[in-house]
């Protein structure tokens, strides 16, 4: 297929307090459906989306971080994290549910830079 | 009186706003501002520096959900749904920072 285009999905919102990173969820795996190049990149509180341990039962949502791990079956396997976000939240790729690039500022920025379609959430 | 924050710290003023503002009282963290009450973080020295001027409660069931619940900050006390409802009582007054 020559029509293949490079997305990326742009996360920078905490998981729960707002609907935005369950919403990037779904499109990413509609988006995979159609055998794009689909890239997530986790920035700022995205990077929280990632967190290991999530227990929503208390909240009484549903917890969709298990999916980050099945977005390999779905030929989802570009996932990056910015450094500067981890550090300052505290955490390190120990701390994620998924294997993750991790990325500077600069390479990130780089990297968007390569890509067709950037989508914000 | 008591102060209640829903947001995130490193993405949001509302919790920095509060904590200027307000002379002292308590404080409810909820919803994403329950990763102030967290370790490592870089909004942990400014929380440390505000439990001396307020009685801070975070909502376990909040920092459950998003994977942090053994990362609370110590001096800062873990209250359920029922303790969020015992502190709008004792107090006379709330204040939500949306």
């Amino acid at each position: 297929m020559s029509d293949i285009k490079k997305f990326m999905f742009v996360n920078r919102k905490a998981p729960y307090g707002t609907i935005y990173a369950l919403e990037s969820l779904e499109v990413v795996l509609i988006t995979a459906a159609f055998d794009q190049d689909v890239s997530l990149a986790f920035l700022d509180d995205g990077v929280y989306q990632l967190k290991k341990g999530q227990q929503t039962k208390g909240i009484e949502i549903k917890n969709f971080s298990p999916t980050y791990r099945a977005l390999e079956d779905y030929d989802v396997e570009k996932l990056y994290v910015m450094k500067e976000s981890l550090d300052a939240r505290g955490l390190s790729e120990d701390d994620l549910v998924v294997p993750v690039k991790v990325l500077s500022q600069a390479e990130m920025g780089a990297l968007m830079d390569q890509q067709d379609v950037v989508l914000s959430f | 009186m008591l102060h209640i924050v829903n947001k995130s710290p490193l993405v949001n003023s509302s919790l920095e706003t509060c904590l200027s503002v307000a002379q002292g009282g308590e404080i409810l963290l909820i919803e994403d501002a329950v990763y102030a009450a967290t370790t490592g973080s870089t909004f942990e020295p400014r929380l440390r520096d505000a439990l001396s001027n307020f009685k801070v409660y975070v909502l376990q069931p909040d920092l459950d959900a998003r994977g942090m619940g053994d990362r609370l900050l110590a001096g800062v006390t873990a209250v359920d749904y029922s303790g969020f409802v015992d502190l709008t009582i004792t107090n006379n007054s709330c204040q939500s920072w949306l």
